[in-house]
């Protein structure tokens, strides 16, 4: 026999055991990677930890303090709820540019139809809605049924809405005294609960609660299973019975309902109806997302990574303030941690393929 | 609005016909442009609104251009482009991007527009042929006297908070905060750039984009850093509506003073009810009907306008509004502010 043809020997040098999953001799880094897998917003919690940590230590008290730290809460409530919004879209492998836009129309409609048209406040409130949901539903129609790549539906909606907003409000602000006097419910999200140090605003409730709702609904429910299934692969979704369009509309719509939630929280922050405000939410809030290990490719993540990640944003703006650094370093630091947590992103998926 | 616009277009139709009928030889009528950073800001409606009136008044045709956003310098390089192309005799501008702007501001110059800069001025200031616009150093410098004067002997242990516009400092910015810390007897190193002062009275400063969230945020951040803060220095009244909302949040919206500078009609309203104890008021309407005058006297004989003398610009006017005077600095009550605001 040729050496050449010695195909059998190397055999006794092969795994002879039966297939079987790794489990044993896998790496700790390897682990690290399959648990981050499975829990997505274990990533941002532990920075979002050891930033508070670290910035608790380099500050003492001035930030380790329950004013301090529930001031974070406070400065977070606006993108956070936005960045729910947000979320739900992201997960649908899809982004919507227009939130900022429609969270201020919403709570420009909610002043103006109290002050111009005397609406009661309650009835103008529940118009507030109605336009944020208005909105989502022309962007979820454009994307679902007129099959639309949603960042240029919403890049023309940011456009459309933020120049609606202009003309219809003429750029006029409502003072907060004014509405004090004769609307005081558009101020509601201002009220707060005051325990020892710690200020709750009904803002910062807010949040909590809307966060919390959208994590039980995107996880116990069927339809939160389907914006997943959506996310993750809009063709195997349909293929399984899952209505696609109609699923993409309604979430949509539900995304510009809470941009309007967010508009009137906004009122109770800043006291007066601006129509300048908010100029930022749509960045703002796709930056807590990706800060919250949301993949901006659909299907994965959690709603309460983004809650991180807006937190984390507010601890080092803060942080970052009273240590008296120059407010671009927050920027800074903000820029790289958005590229980090996409690279971690792209690390964790490699787990599945 | 609508309507006043089309009469006012129509005015001009009117008047520019009678106009090229009266002349003999065809001579177009004198065009001119506005060039505002927005065209949503009440201090620019306002703005377009007494340049609309003048030019109507002066037979002069008016086109109207605006950025989309404040600082979107590409939209008002388009517009000069257009204006030159349409051969327009004069351009006023409040400039986006007072450096950027330069290269354009100088290609107009040179077909022979006579270029204005209204509200903001150009760097460098000379980039245009006039600037007609508040003396933003002494509106800041006013409030900074009647603060100091409204606290007395205590101005000596005051704790200030400076709520300034932009980490960029635009030049606006700058003077009106240098302006307040002169006014207040604070030594303020140097004058071309704010945040360099050691005065351990000043507790920092903060940006707030001259809107009320940003007031909010930045009054929050500056309260954490030192809650005995009792000198609020605004850029300008919407900051100063935010930074309210956050002294009232931590109970402090009565012994604080509060100042800022604009004059805008909710910005008067505020002071009336005690929000903010005083403002300087400016005058865009002004600004911009002076502009219209010398652009119609440029067209007929070529004369431009001189500045204020003693200032590299001619300075449209700046009053002190509250209502509660203070000794040794000039001011008007509510009642005349209201009469004479904006937006």
């Amino acid at each position: 026999m040729a050496k050449d043809d010695d195909y059998e020997s190397v055999l006794s040098s092969s795994a002879t055991e039966v297939a079987s999953f790794e489990t044993s001799n896998r790496s700790l880094l390897n682990r690290i990677q399959h648990i981050l897998h499975s829990n997505p917003a274990a990533v941002p919690l532990i920075v979002l930890v050891t930033s508070v940590i670290v910035f608790g230590l380099l500050l003492g008290s001035k930030f380790f303090s329950p004013f301090a730290l529930t001031l974070i809460l406070q400065q977070t409530a606006i993108v956070g709820i936005v960045g729910a919004a947000q979320t739900l879209v992201i997960l649908t492998a899809g982004i919507d540019l227009s939130v900022g836009a429609v969270m201020v129309l919403s709570s420009v409609v909610m002043g103006q139809f109290t002050f111009r048209y005397g609406l009661p406040p309650e009835l103008a409130i529940m118009c507030g809605f109605a336009c944020g949901a208005l909105m989502g539903f022309i962007s979820g129609v454009l994307v679902a049924i007129v099959r639309l790549p949603p960042f240029i539906v919403t890049l023309g909606m940011w456009q459309i809405v933020l120049a609606t907003n202009f003309l219809y409000s003429a750029n006029e602000t409502i003072r907060s005294q004014d509405i004090e006097a004769n609307a005081p419910i558009l101020q509601f999200f201002g009220e707060k609960i005051v325990i020892g140090g710690a200020v709750f605003t009904y803002g910062v409730i807010a949040l909590i609660l809307l966060v919390a709702l959208l994590h039980y609904v995107l996880n116990h429910t069927a339809w939160g299973r389907h914006v997943y299934a959506i996310g993750d692969d809009p063709d195997a979704a349909e293929l399984s019975g899952v209505q696609v369009k109609k699923t993409l509309i309604s979430v949509y719509v539900i995304a510009g309902m809470i941009c309007a939630l967010a508009g009137w929280a906004l009122i109770g922050r800043i006291g007066s109806v601006s129509p300048t405000a908010g100029q930022e939410a749509n960045i703002e809030s796709i930056t807590a997302v990706v800060i919250g290990g949301i993949s901006l490719f659909g299907g994965r993540g959690s709603i309460l990574g983004m809650l991180f990640g807006a937190l984390i944003v507010g601890v080092f703006s803060l942080g970052l303030r009273l240590f008296g650094a120059d407010p671009q370093w927050t920027y800074l630091l903000i820029g790289l941690l958005i590229i980090c947590a996409v690279a971690v992103d792209q690390w964790i998926r490699k787990v599945s393929s | 609005m609508k309507s006043k616009l089309i009469a006012a277009t129509l005015g001009a139709l009117a008047l520019g016909a009678m106009a090229t009928s009266a002349m003999a030889d065809g001579h177009a009528k004198v065009g001119a442009c506005l060039i505002t950073k927005t065209d949503t800001n009440p201090f620019f409606v306002k703005m377009k609104e007494g340049a609309t009136a003048k030019a109507e008044e002066l037979g002069i045709e008016l086109k109207s251009y605006a950025g989309k956003i404040d600082g979107d310098s590409e939209s008002q390089v388009a517009a000069i482009e257009t204006c030159i192309a349409d051969g327009a005799k004069g351009i006023l501008l409040t400039a986006s991007d007072t450096k950027g702007i330069v290269p354009a501001v100088k290609q107009a110059r040179d077909a022979g527009i006579l270029v204005i800069a209204l509200d903001t001025p150009l760097e460098p200031i000379d980039s245009a042929d006039a600037t007609f616009a508040t003396d933003n150093f002494l509106a800041g410098e006013l409030i900074g006297k009647w603060a100091a004067a409204t606290l007395g002997d205590e101005a000596a242990n005051a704790k200030i908070a400076m709520l300034d516009l932009a980490v960029s400092q635009p030049s606006v910015g700058v003077l009106r905060d240098q302006g307040f810390l002169t006014g207040f007897g604070i030594d303020v190193k140097d004058v071309g750039k704010w945040g360099d002062e050691d005065d351990p009275r000043i507790v920092g400063n903060e940006v707030t984009a001259g809107n009320e969230e940003g007031g909010r945020t930045a009054m929050e951040n500056l309260l954490t850093k030192d809650p005995t803060i009792n000198v609020v220095y605004t850029i300008n009244e919407p900051a100063a509506a935010g930074a309210y909302e956050a002294l009232k949040a931590v109970g402090r919206e009565n012994d604080v003073l509060i100042v800022s500078v604009d004059g805008g009609c909710p910005g008067v309203q505020n002071v009336k009810d005690g929000v903010i104890g005083a403002t300087s008021q400016q005058y865009p309407l002004l600004m911009a009907s002076l502009g219209i005058e010398a652009i119609a006297a440029f067209a007929k004989d070529g004369t431009k306008p001189q500045p204020t003398e003693g200032k590299d610009f001619f300075d449209t006017g700046v009053a002190l509004v509250t209502d509660k005077p203070a000794d040794g600095v000039e001011s008007i009550d509510t009642t005349k502010g209201t009469e004479l605001c904006w937006g």
